[in-house]
């Protein structure tokens, strides 16, 4: 059994060999990959089951379809993505060729979450394999069952010479990151992102993070509350409030509250019925830490629940929790909830919702329901976030044309679709030159005279930009 | 023609102590970086630099200071780096100016929203991405080309509507002093600020937490920086010199060659990030090269460089010393070697018989020595540019095109060209970077403007049309989920994908 530093250094020589820079190889792999998860599809499911209490219907949506889909995309456009970009010239380029190439980086590294353990580990391998890199995937080790079906799946699938799976815990994490890699794409906390970057920084490696954020939802202005309280609930419970970009509280004043509350409950009751727990739709906590954590904030908050509430230790369960009269201080407001608990917060004005918004850290998504193109404009305007959606959540992930990734304290760096291309990719400026223009050249070798400089100064004239250099 | 805005008075008040002493003021305390960090927040949060005319407005401010005092930056320049003033004009001022001109007539474009492919849920949607600035920047410069390095990245963060600090370098002390007392002059008060520290004092600044940090230098001081950002959490991005090889076939235009790497090489007396580091010269063509660029030195600085306006002097005792032992600790001496350290002064100088353990080739040449080794084939240069660090740029003098296709593509580095040099990293319309050892992200023309930027995905759906939308809500049924698969398979088949959320 190699150890983490003979995988990491076979890795960098079969990277150096060049069998992971043709068109087909790459081609070949993501279709193994395909087929890797089609073969697999009870398997998968079966051990998202067991990690999460996942329903298949949400398995099916939101680890088998998304990663499939960005396969299919990826596999049908990787020739389109890999052709040199060409430039536009000037007037002394104009023999050149001057284009943009797009280069793998090396050996990357590729850190998974659990809450989503396979596509938060899978997207990105797409976008990494599509760019021509070799790979060490490290799953989650909270997510178990997931972790140990990736990592006797892969090898089956993949080139065990370019990508291997190293798994383990926070100890076997910090060994993994002595190594020099090439690019690090980690999604998870801030405090591990924090220290996943210190790491990186001494090899120069650069990192993308997808981190979390409170992700607030602001309902305002004339909407329709029925409407706006099915599309909240499903974002908001989906996986049993355990996505990074669910949204994480309600501003919204207080009429809208006293109407959203009867909706909330009704739609809760269609979706999981007058008793979640024993619906097979609603998913269950990861694990008995951080349920702990969820009763303890739930525990710790002023606010007042309305609406479930009750909990189940050995079958981690919580109810879908709809909290009101929260404090910008309260408990609840101070991390990120990443659970079945929807705070309320009621705010005077938009303006006041907005300057909310804006005193806290910039999120991961910002979500707005509402009729009124006004107000989503001025959300849109005068706050930050990395996504942003209208009337829905989530789904504004999905578009693999869109990239996603956080902003500030959630995160930078973006992949999906031909982002994570991109992501794993490095733009090479190239210009080839020819012997010819020589004379057009000389202008800017030494002796230097003020002809020559009167030269090059009309050439760069008042509107046009033009470098004759 | 408007004048400048009128400065506050308290600025006003210190440039005129500072003139009046004749010594450049060389510290910007801590203290006061936190506040002016404050009041660059606060003006941030309240829009300042949002609007599309404010933005227009301060870029061309840029291109006016640069214009009105040509003569100031050419004095500066001449006194910190003996620079020539034709090289101040066209590599420092003419190559912000083109910056801030192709910015000024692409900024409406680059603020417009991109809008992007949809699926089958969402084409009743508008799926946009909107670029919005990160906040307040921090930009600091090296002091190769103090002018250029600190202003472009500026106008890329000014195009973006970001707020931001300078820094620069303090070892090109009357150029930093330059840029300190005139950008209050032109640029908003509250905005943008240049702040003087030296390079150890860095760190310290990265800490008061910015929203993205530039850094452009050697490898050590990078390292610093990037680990004094991720200690708060913050992207960098990263121009980082290293050993740029240049390789010269047998089969190429040997005079021409020499012109443009002689060109490269001794223009501001070495001292570039993007010059061709050392030569490795197939051994058919190595006496020629040597002596195509002697002829070449002679035509550009005459029999004694030292007499000519057109050449430059190391920037201090300190990079003189170091660059001076790496003259004498290697290989051979074919041209120049003459040293003056009272004038920091070395002949443009060729270094040949080097071997790759020689001093000279353990450490980045910022200075006007160029080491030749010879190679015997193309396949030996590859692999030895292969064992060392990735560098900023890889050169090729080749006039076969298939040994430059080979160069290119068996090579890493931030940007490659053939048969010149230092050119790509001149235009406007390629990115500038480096990867691995020399750096992370790039910027120049719409680069720069993305660096600063983020990209916000947008999805602005109604809540009237459910669409196919209802098909994912729980009750979850088997007979949805088959339906939503089967569009999808449906849609995979013609436009290769499909999300039907």
């Amino acid at each position: 059994m190699d150890t983490q530093n003979q995988v990491v250094d076979r890795l960098r020589s079969v990277f150096r060999s060049g069998i992971t820079i043709p068109e087909q190889f790459r081609r070949a792999q993501l279709t193994q990959l395909m087929s890797m998860i089609k073969d697999n599809e009870e398997l998968i499911l079966n051990a998202l089951h067991k990690d999460l209490a996942k329903p298949k219907f949400e398995a099916i949506l939101s680890e088998v379809d998304i990663v499939i889909n960005d396969l299919h995309y990826a596999i049908n456009n990787l020739s389109s993505w890999m052709k040199p970009e060409y430039a536009s010239k000037n007037l002394a380029t104009k023999l050149d060729d001057c284009f943009i190439r797009r280069e793998p980086l090396g050996v990357v590294l590729i850190i998974g979450a659990w809450n989503y353990p396979l596509q938060l580990l899978l997207l990105p391998l797409v976008g990494a394999i599509a760019a021509g890199n070799c790979a060490v995937i490290k799953p989650s080790e909270v997510s178990a069952a997931t972790d140990r079906l990736i990592a006797e799946l892969v090898p089956k699938y993949l080139s065990q010479d370019c990508y291997a799976v190293v798994s383990g815990g926070p100890e076997e994490t910090k060994a993994l990151l002595q190594n020099r890699f090439d690019h690090i794409f980690y999604t998870g906390s801030q405090a591990v992102a924090r220290s996943i970057l210190q790491a990186a920084s001494v090899h120069l490696t650069p990192v993308t993070l997808e981190l979390g954020g409170k992700c607030p939802c602001i309902i305002y202005g004339r909407v329709s509350i029925p409407d706006a309280a099915r599309r909240l609930v499903w974002a908001k419970f989906f996986n049993g409030g355990q996505s990074c970009v669910a949204p994480d509280y309600v501003l919204c004043s207080q009429a809208t509250c006293d109407a959203l509350l009867p909706a909330l409950r009704k739609v809760l009751e269609d979706f999981y019925t007058k008793e979640p727990q024993s619906s097979s739709d609603f998913s269950r906590i990861v694990s008995p830490r951080h349920w702990t954590r969820l009763m303890e904030l739930l525990g710790k908050s002023s606010g007042k629940v309305v609406l479930g509430g009750e909990s189940n230790q050995e079958d981690k369960y919580i109810a879908p929790t709809v909290v009101v009269d929260v404090a910008e201080d309260d408990a609840l407001m101070q991390e990120e909830i990443f659970g079945p608990i929807l705070p309320i917060i009621t705010v005077e004005s938009l303006e006041k919702g907005i300057e909310f918004v804006n005193r806290k850290e910039k999120p991961l998504a910002l979500y707005v329901f509402s009729d009124e193109s006004s107000v989503i404009n001025t959300v849109l305007e005068n706050t930050s976030s990395g996504g942003f959606c209208s009337n829905d959540g989530i789904v504004h992930m999905t578009l693999p044309s869109m990239p996603f990734g956080g902003v500030g304290a959630s995160g930078w760096g973006s992949y999906h679709g031909r982002w994570g291309f991109e992501a794993f990719s490095h733009r090479r400026a190239c210009m080839l030159r020819g012997w010819a223009l020589e004379r057009l050249n000389a202008l800017r070798y030494p002796p230097y005279t003020e002809e020559k400089l009167s030269w090059l100064r009309w050439t760069t004239s008042a509107k046009s930009s033009c470098s004759l250099m | 023609m408007s004048g400048p805005p009128s400065p506050s008075p308290a600025r006003w008040f210190k440039a005129l102590r500072r003139t009046r002493l004749g010594e450049p003021c060389l510290k910007t305390y801590p203290l006061e970086c936190v506040d002016l960090l404050k009041r660059a927040r606060v003006a941030f949060q309240a829009g300042r630099t949002l609007k599309e005319v404010f933005r227009l407005g301060q870029l061309e401010a840029v291109v006016r200071m640069l214009e009105e005092h040509e003569c100031d930056f050419v004095d500066a320049l001449g006194r910190d780096l003996h620079k020539p003033r034709f090289e101040t004009i066209v590599s420092e001022l003419i190559l912000v100016k083109n910056e801030a001109l192709y910015a000024i007539n692409n900024l409406k474009k680059w603020m417009q929203p991109q809008h992007v492919e949809r699926n089958l849920s969402t084409t009743l949607d508008e799926c946009l991405v909107v670029s919005e600035p990160l906040g307040v920047v921090f930009i600091m410069g090296t002091w190769c080309s103090p002018v250029q390095m600190c202003l472009v990245p500026l106008v890329g963060a000014i195009a973006a509507g970001n707020c931001a600090f300078i820094s620069p370098s303090v070892s090109t002390a009357h150029t930093a002093e330059l840029l300190h007392r005139l950008i209050p002059f032109y640029l908003d008060n509250e905005c943008f600020h240049v702040i003087l520290a030296g390079t150890n004092d860095l760190p310290e600044v990265v800490e008061l937490k910015f929203d993205h940090v530039f850094f452009t230098g050697n490898r050590e001081e990078g390292s610093r920086i990037a680990q004094a950002a991720a200690r708060t959490l913050t992207p960098v991005t990263l121009i980082l010199g290293g050993k740029n090889p240049c390789y010269v076939d047998q089969h190429c235009e040997v005079a021409t060659t020499a012109q443009r790497i002689a060109w490269a090489r001794f223009h501001n007396a070495g001292q570039s990030l993007v010059a061709p580091d050392y030569i490795l010269c197939h051994t058919d063509v190595k006496a020629r090269l040597v002596q195509a660029l002697k002829c070449s030195l002679m035509q550009f600085y005459g029999s004694d460089p030292r007499e000519s306006r057109s050449y430059g002097r190391m920037v201090n005792l300190e990079l003189f010393n170091r660059t001076r032992d790496l003259l004498w600790r290697s290989g051979k001496v074919a041209v120049g070697g003459q040293v003056i350290e009272a004038e920091k002064y070395i002949a443009p100088t060729i270094l040949t018989e080097v071997v790759e353990q020689d001093p000279i080739m353990q450490q980045d040449v910022f200075g006007p020595v160029l080491p030749v080794l010879t190679v015997d084939n193309m396949d030996e240069a590859i692999a030895f540019i292969n064992k060392q660090e990735k560098p900023l740029c890889v050169y090729a003098y080749s006039s076969n095109s298939k040994v430059i296709s080979r160069l290119m593509s068996e090579t890493s580095s931030g940007s490659f060209c053939s048969n010149d040099s230092v050119l790509q990293s001149l235009m406007v319309a390629l990115p500038f970077g480096g990867v691995g050892a020399s750096g992370m992200g790039s910027y120049h023309g719409r680069h720069s403007f993305d660096t600063f930027s983020h990209r916000k995905s947008c999805l602005l759906r109604s809540t009237r049309f459910e669409c196919v939308t209802y098909l994912r809500y729980p009750p979850y049924e088997d007979r949805n989920l088959s339906l939503m698969t089967w569009a999808s398979t449906l849609s995979q088949k013609s436009q290769g994908w499909c999300q039907i959320l």
